[in-house]
C-alpha cells in the first residue's frame, strides 16, 4: 500500500483515540433508556395499578366520612397502606416477567437486532441493560410510586379526619411513615431484586432463544422438576423454592417479626442473615450464569 | 491494509453450504457492488464481514475480527440492511437520542440537516412513517456517521424509483469520500451501475467473477451482430449469445485468457468486432447473465453445493 494511505491509516487511529475515551457507562445509560421507551408498561403499569389503589383508597375513606372515620385499626393503622403497597410489589412481579419474557425477544421478531447490532453497543451491555430493568429499575420506581402513593393516602386519610372532626395527630404519630418507608425500600431491594434475581434471568435467557412461545419455554423445564420431584419423592420442595423467589418470600426480617410484610414498625429487618443466606448466594451465582449464557446466546442471534 | 480482507471464508447451515470459501480483498475508498441471485449468498457474506454470523477461515475488517470485536467494530462500521430494521416504535428524536449517545462518532447536527430535507418529523414514530420515509431515516442516522465502512443490503429494496434515485444520488453526492468503503448488495443492478467501482459476481457461495469498473469497460464488448455476419462473429468464440428483436447480440470479452481455452487462439479488438455489427458496452445486467449462464440455477447449485 502507498505511503498516502498509511498517512491516512494514521490520521484514522489518531483520531479513534479521542472517541474511544468516551464514557463506557453512556451506552449502558442509553441501553436502559431504550428499553424503558419499548416497554412503556414498566412505568405506566405500576402508575396505573397506584391510581387504582388510591381511587379505591378515596372511596372508602369518603364513604367513611358518615359512617366510622377510616375504620382504622389503632393496632395497626398502616394495614390500608400494607396492603396498597402488597398490591404494587405484585405488579412489579407481573410486569418483570412479562418484560423478561420479551426482552430478547421482541427486537428479534420485529429485526431491530439488526439495527441495534450495527451500532456499537456490545452483547454484554445489551443484556446487562435488560437485566437491570427487573433487577434495579422496576423495584426502585415501584418504591418511588408506592412511597408517592402512599403520601397521597395519608394526605387523604388526614383530610377525611380533618372533615370528620377528629384528630390528625393521632394518625400521624401512630403511623410511622418514615419508617415505614425506608422499610419499604429495604423490602424492595433484597425481596423483589436480589432474591428473585435467578427466576427474571432465566427469564431473560429464555427469551433469546425459541422462535415463539417464551413462555412456554421458560415454564415447561421448571414445571418438568417440579413433577419429576413430585413422582420421584412425593414432594413440592422445588415448586415452593421457585414459587417463593418470585414472591419474594425472602429472609430479610428476623423470625421474631409480626408479619410477612415488612412494614410494620415491630418488624425487625435482618440484613446480616439475609446477606449470609446461603440461598441468596446461590441464587444469585445462577443468575450470573443464566446472563452470560444469556450474552452468548445474543451474539448469535438473528432476526426470526 | 485493506478495508476488508477475506481468506477461505466458509459458512455452511446444515448441509448447505452458503460460502464456499471464498477469497476477497476491498481495499479502501473503492465501491464495490456484490451481484448474486437470491440465495448465492450475499447477505451471509455481509453478515460475516459485520460480525453478525460465525464462520470458518480468515476475516479481517479494518483490521480486526468481526466475529469477536463486533462492538468495537461498529464504530467504523455501518450497515443497512435488506428491509428497514428501524424498530416500530421507536420516535424519530429517540433514534437521534439513542444513536448520539451510544455511537461516538455520530453527528447529530448533520442527521438533522439531513433530515430537514425530507418530510419526516421528529416526534413521529417509525411505524407512522411510510417505507420510503424509514429508509430516509436510516440513511440520514447512517450518513451522519464518520465511518470507514459502509454496507448496504438491499438498501433500496421495495422502494419507489424516486426513493431509489434520492438514495444513491445522496450516497455519491453527501457521503462518499475517497476515504471510506462502500459495500453494496444488491439485485437492482441497473441502479448501482454508475456508483461502483468494483463489481463481484457471487453464485453458489462463490465468487465468480471480480472486475474493476475500467476493466469492464476496457475489456468486455457487446456486439449487434449483423444478421449476414453471425456465423463469423460466432466463430470469435463469444461468452454469451442472446436474441433480441430479431438480432443477435454476441458478448465478447476482448481479453480472453487462452491458458484456459487453447482453441481461441487470437486476441480480439474492438475493430474486428465493429466490423460484425454496432458495438457496445454491456450493462452488468447481460454480463450477469453471461458469466452465470441463463438459467439462475439455484436448486441444482444447491444441491450440488450439499452434495460437495
Amino acid at each position: 500500500m502507498n505511503t498516502q494511505s498509511n498517512v491516512m491509516n494514521e490520521s484514522f487511529d489518531s483520531q479513534r483515540i479521542a472517541p474511544v475515551s468516551m464514557s463506557a457507562t453512556r451506552p449502558m445509560y442509553w441501553s436502559m433508556r431504550r428499553e424503558l421507551w419499548e416497554n412503556r408498561s414498566i412505568y405506566v403499569a405500576p402508575l396505573a395499578v397506584a391510581g387504582v389503589a388510591l381511587f379505591g383508597f378515596s372511596l372508602s375513606s369518603i364513604a367513611g366520612i358518615w359512617e366510622k372515620p377510616l375504620r382504622l385499626n389503632p393496632a395497626q393503622p398502616q394495614a390500608p397502606y400494607d396492603m396498597a403497597a402488597g398490591l404494587m410489589m405484585l405488579t412489579g412481579i407481573v410486569v418483570s416477567v412479562f418484560y423478561c419474557l420479551d426482552a430478547l425477544h421482541s427486537e428479534r421478531r420485529d429485526r431491530s437486532i439488526l439495527f441495534w447490532k450495527s451500532l456499537p453497543v456490545s452483547d454484554v451491555t445489551t443484556v446487562l441493560a435488560k437485566a437491570c430493568i427487573p433487577l434495579v429499575i422496576l423495584p426502585l420506581l415501584t418504591f418511588a410510586i408506592t412511597v408517592a402513593m402512599q403520601w397521597l393516602m395519608l394526605l387523604l386519610s388526614s383530610a377525611v379526619l380533618l372533615v370528620s372532626g377528629l384528630s390528625v395527630a393521632t394518625l400521624w404519630t401512630k403511623l410511622s411513615f418514615l419508617r415505614m418507608s425506608w422499610l419499604l425500600l429495604y423490602h424492595v431491594l433484597t425481596a423483589h431484586a436480589l432474591w428473585p434475581a435467578p427466576i427474571y434471568c432465566w427469564l431473560l435467557l429464555v427469551s433469546g432463544w425459541p422462535r415463539r412461545a417464551t413462555f412456554l419455554w421458560a415454564a415447561l423445564p421448571l414445571v418438568a422438576i417440579a413433577g419429576v420431584e413430585q413422582i420421584a419423592f412425593h414432594t413440592w420442595h422445588f415448586a415452593a423454592m421457585v414459587g417463593s423467589r418470585l414472591m419474594g418470600a425472602a429472609p430479610t426480617v428476623a423470625s421474631t417479626s409480626p408479619d410477612m410484610f415488612p412494614t410494620d414498625p415491630m418488624t425487625q429487618i435482618a440484613p446480616a442473615h439475609f446477606l449470609s443466606s446461603p440461598g441468596l448466594w446461590i441464587g444469585l451465582a445462577l443468575a450470573a450464569v443464566f446472563l452470560a449464557a444469556a450474552v452468548r446466546l445474543r451474539r448469535y442471534r438473528e432476526p426470526i | 491494509m485493506a478495508c476488508i480482507e477475506a481468506r477461505g471464508l466458509r459458512k455452511a447451515f446444515g448441509t448447505n453450504i452458503a460460502l464456499d470459501g471464498i477469497n476477497l480483498r476491498v481495499e479502501e475508498g473503492r465501491i464495490l457492488g456484490l451481484i448474486g441471485p437470491n440465495g448465492a449468498g450475499k447477505t451471509t457474506a455481509l453478515n460475516a464481514i459485520l460480525g453478525l454470523t460465525p464462520y470458518q477461515g480468515e476475516l479481517m475488517v479494518l483490521g480486526r475480527d468481526p466475529w469477536t470485536e463486533r462492538d468495537q467494530l461498529m464504530r467504523d462500521v455501518c450497515f443497512i440492511a435488506d428491509v428497514a430494521v428501524l424498530p416500530r416504535w421507536i420516535r424519530v428524536s429517540q433514534a437521534l437520542d439513542y444513536v448520539a449517545g451510544v455511537h461516538p462518532r455520530f453527528d447529530r447536527a448533520k442527521a438533522e440537516g439531513f433530515l430537514a430535507k425530507t418530510t419526516i418529523r421528529c416526534g413521529s414514530r417509525v411505524g407512522e412513517l411510510s417505507k420510503g420515509m424509514v429508509a430516509q431515516l436510516h440513511l440520514a442516522l447512517v450518513m451522519a456517521i464518520d465511518a470507514r465502512l459502509l454496507v448496504l443490503d438491499e438498501p433500496t429494496l421495495g422502494l419507489d424509483i424516486l426513493y431509489r434515485k434520492q438514495f444513491y444520488d445522496s450516497l455519491l453526492n453527501d457521503y462518499f469520500d475517497r476515504n471510506r468503503t462502500i459495500v453494496v448488495a444488491t439485485h437492482q443492478v441497473e441502479e448501482v451501475q454508475h456508483v461502483l467501482t468494483d463489481l463481484m459476481f457471487i453464485n453458489r457461495g462463490r465468487i465468480v467473477f471480480a472486475r474493476s469498473m475500467e476493466e469492464l469497460e476496457s475489456r468486455y464488448l457487446e456486439v449487434i451482430v449483423h444478421p449476414e455476419k453471425v456465423a463469423a462473429a460466432r466463430a470469435l468464440k463469444p461468452m454469451h449469445e442472446r436474441q433480441a428483436i430479431g438480432r443477435s447480440i454476441l458478448l465478447f470479452d476482448l481479453k480472453f485468457d487462452l491458458k484456459l481455452d487453447p482453441v481461441a487462439n487470437q486476441e480480439l479488438d474492438r475493430q474486428q468486432l465493429a466490423a460484425l455489427g454496432d458495438v457496445r458496452t454491456p450493462s452488468i445486467a447481460d454480463l450477469f447473465v453471461a458469466v452465470l449462464g441463463d438459467k439462475p440455477g439455484n436448486q441444482a447449485g444447491q444441491a450440488q453445493g450439499a452434495a460437495r
